[in-house]
């Protein structure tokens, strides 16, 4: 058995008329340790799939099971980096990692549990501001700080929710780097919502393609199959590596261009 | 680096020299502001007659001031030597053997004066400190429960919305008779005329905050409830490290406001509990009637100006202290 299922999930919302499907029947198996991407145009129903596995949602129809039990409620076992960071602003870079270890390793000795948060900020690289408040901080160590959060609570998956979509091209190169090397340590399993082609090829084992919403399904599953560890610098040059991405930019084009024409028919 | 950077970096610290043109605009017109309200006071007092006379001008007020801080100098003065005397005459009486009954009785006398406008403020003062509290301790913990739970909200917004407009003249007559009848101890502690004052001014402060708090607790950012839900965070967790934190700038915003309506309407309270304080100074004026009352009130009415704007830089320096949005504009 898969170490985390999304069982034929279907996921409807209530609208004007009637609800609105957003997911048809999402069928996919992810084995432990695996890095999956999900990759699809905005507004395609990406990040309900991340909010039911974390636990925020309840699907419609179908279910979603880790190490064989159905998720029913969010918890510290699937972690998540969200969006905009969701730090607490009145809390240090410190103290926001400090608040979740506190929580999610409750019996351990308060030594154990200081020296495990500033092992967990120096795994992003974040320990020489470890006083400093979100405020304080540039986008990109925010997001550090929001993944030392995460990987702090040893979840069983760990749940990115294009936590890379608000920074400036540069800064997200880093982060990804720094996600690489951090995955090459910890062999977590995640799940990474995206937009970005060539983030979704650098990063992942397999990439997820959605087709365009409403009622979302999976168009296609490709799995990347590049040695790691994976340097972006000597992928620029590797033709496999753009045959992946030009594979998930067709699947992403075509599908729109399809669309149009149907629109176009539509009106004509 | 330029002097211009050197001087705009001492700036952002507090409390920094100002530049001449900073020092021009923040104290040269307000002062300039202040001295054309003084001569035009001045100028129209004259032609105001009353039934006491011509309306005070500045000068007669200051000339009251001075005569109410120095009688309140005498009558400190006065107090000192009464326990002076006090204390002599009970070094005596042990001396000569006076029963032990008549030694209590005279230990226990008490100064009998009046008290001065100064003594007068610190009632004020404490009276509005003790309605304040009392609405805080209220207030603050309800919003929390009203901004998170939505049955709790639709079921007390009515009230508070028909409770909110209500002056504190309407519920002192209420709050004075139950006072009366379940304040019945035989030595009390506080006086009626304090209680009934300082439960009015809590009636009247009461909503600011708790609407304030209940708004900023309602308000809670959904990412770092998820956060919490993530972390399976208890409801008393929740609420200590994540909702009361998050609402901290609003709670503050509520409770500046409350302060400056709790000070307003004390003096609206003393006048009717009779509580001695400020609002019993101005009325006891009122009735008095001498010639040198208005300009007494006058005197009473810019030391309620100035205490109320003192109370209200104070919450100021606090709500700054406590608020974590730098980016937020106190004024």
């Amino acid at each position: 058995m898969s170490f985390l299922i999304l069982d034929h999930i279907s996921q409807e919302f209530p609208g004007k008329n009637g609800p609105i499907k957003v997911l048809d029947r999402i069928h996919l198996k992810v084995e432990k340790g695996e890095f999956v991407s999900l990759i699809g145009h905005s507004g395609c129903g990406k990040s309900t799939i991340l909010n039911l596995i974390a636990g925020f949602l309840e699907p419609t129809e179908g279910g979603v099971i880790l190490e064989g039990r159905q998720v029913t409620e969010p918890g510290p076992d699937r972690a998540v980096v969200f969006q905009n960071h969701a730090l607490l602003p009145w809390l240090s870079a410190y103290a926001n990692v400090r608040l979740a270890v506190d929580q999610v390793f409750k019996y351990k000795s308060k030594v154990w549990r200081h020296r495990w948060t500033l092992h967990n900020l120096d795994l992003v690289k974040m320990s020489h501001a470890l006083d400093l408040k979100p405020d304080e901080l540039s986008g990109g160590m925010k997001q550090r700080v929001g993944i030392a959060r995460a990987l702090a609570m040893e979840p069983k998956v760990l749940l990115l929710d294009e936590p890379f979509g608000a920074l400036d091209a540069l800064t997200r190169a880093h982060l990804q780097d720094c996600l690489i090397e951090i995955q090459a340590r910890l062999q977590n399993t995640v799940i990474l919502i995206t937009h970005d082609v060539e983030e979704a090829v650098l990063l992942s084992d397999r990439v997820v393609m959605l087709t365009q919403g409403p009622a979302a399904r999976i168009g296609q599953v490709l799995a990347i199959d590049l040695p790691r560890p994976r340097s972006r610098l000597d992928l620029a040059e590797n033709p496999i590596f753009h045959h992946y991405r030009a594979e998930i930019v067709r699947f992403l084009h075509q599908r729109e261009e399809k669309d149009q024409a149907a629109k176009l028919r539509l009106i004509a | 680096m330029s002097s211009q950077a050197v001087s705009s970096k001492l700036n952002a610290k507090w409390l920094a020299w100002p530049t001449p043109q900073q020092a021009l605009e923040k104290l040269i017109v307000p002062f300039l502001s202040i001295l054309a309200f003084v001569g035009l006071w001045a100028a129209i007092a004259q032609k105001i007659h009353t039934q006491l006379g011509a309306f005070p001008g500045p000068s007669q007020v200051l000339d009251q001031a001075a005569a109410l801080l120095e009688e309140h100098m005498t009558e400190r003065q006065r107090e000192r030597d009464f326990y002076h005397r006090l204390k002599v005459r009970l070094a005596q009486a042990q001396a000569e053997g006076v029963p032990a009954a008549e030694i209590e009785r005279l230990k226990a006398r008490k100064y009998p004066g009046r008290p001065t406008f100064v003594d007068q403020i610190q009632t004020s003062l404490k009276t509005v400190a003790t309605g304040f509290l009392l609405a805080s301790m209220l207030a603050i913990p309800l919003g929390v429960l009203i901004g998170q739970s939505r049955i709790l909200y639709l079921a007390l917004n009515p009230l508070i919305q028909v409770f909110r407009p209500v002056s504190p003249l309407a519920w002192l007559p209420l709050v004075t008779l139950i006072v009366s009848a379940l304040y019945t101890a035989s030595d009390p502690v506080f006086s009626k005329a304090y209680l009934t004052s300082s439960i009015t001014v809590a009636l009247c402060c009461l909503w600011p905050t708790l609407i304030n708090t209940a708004v900023g607790v309602s308000s809670v950012s959904r990412d770092l409830l998820n956060v919490s839900r993530v972390l399976r965070l208890g409801a008393w967790t929740r609420t200590t490290k994540i909702v009361l934190p998050w609402a901290i700038p609003m709670i503050f915003t509520g409770l500046r406001i409350s302060l400056g309506i709790g000070w307003m309407v004390l003096i609206a309270s003393e006048m009717l509990a009779q509580n001695p304080g400020l609002g019993k100074f101005v009325w006891d004026e009122f009735q008095n009637g001498s010639s040198d009352s208005l300009a007494r009130i006058l005197v009473a009415v810019f030391t309620i100006g100035i205490i109320g704007f003192g109370l209200d830089r104070l919450m100021l320096l606090l709500q700054k202290r406590v608020n974590w949005d730098k980016h937020a504009v106190l004024r």
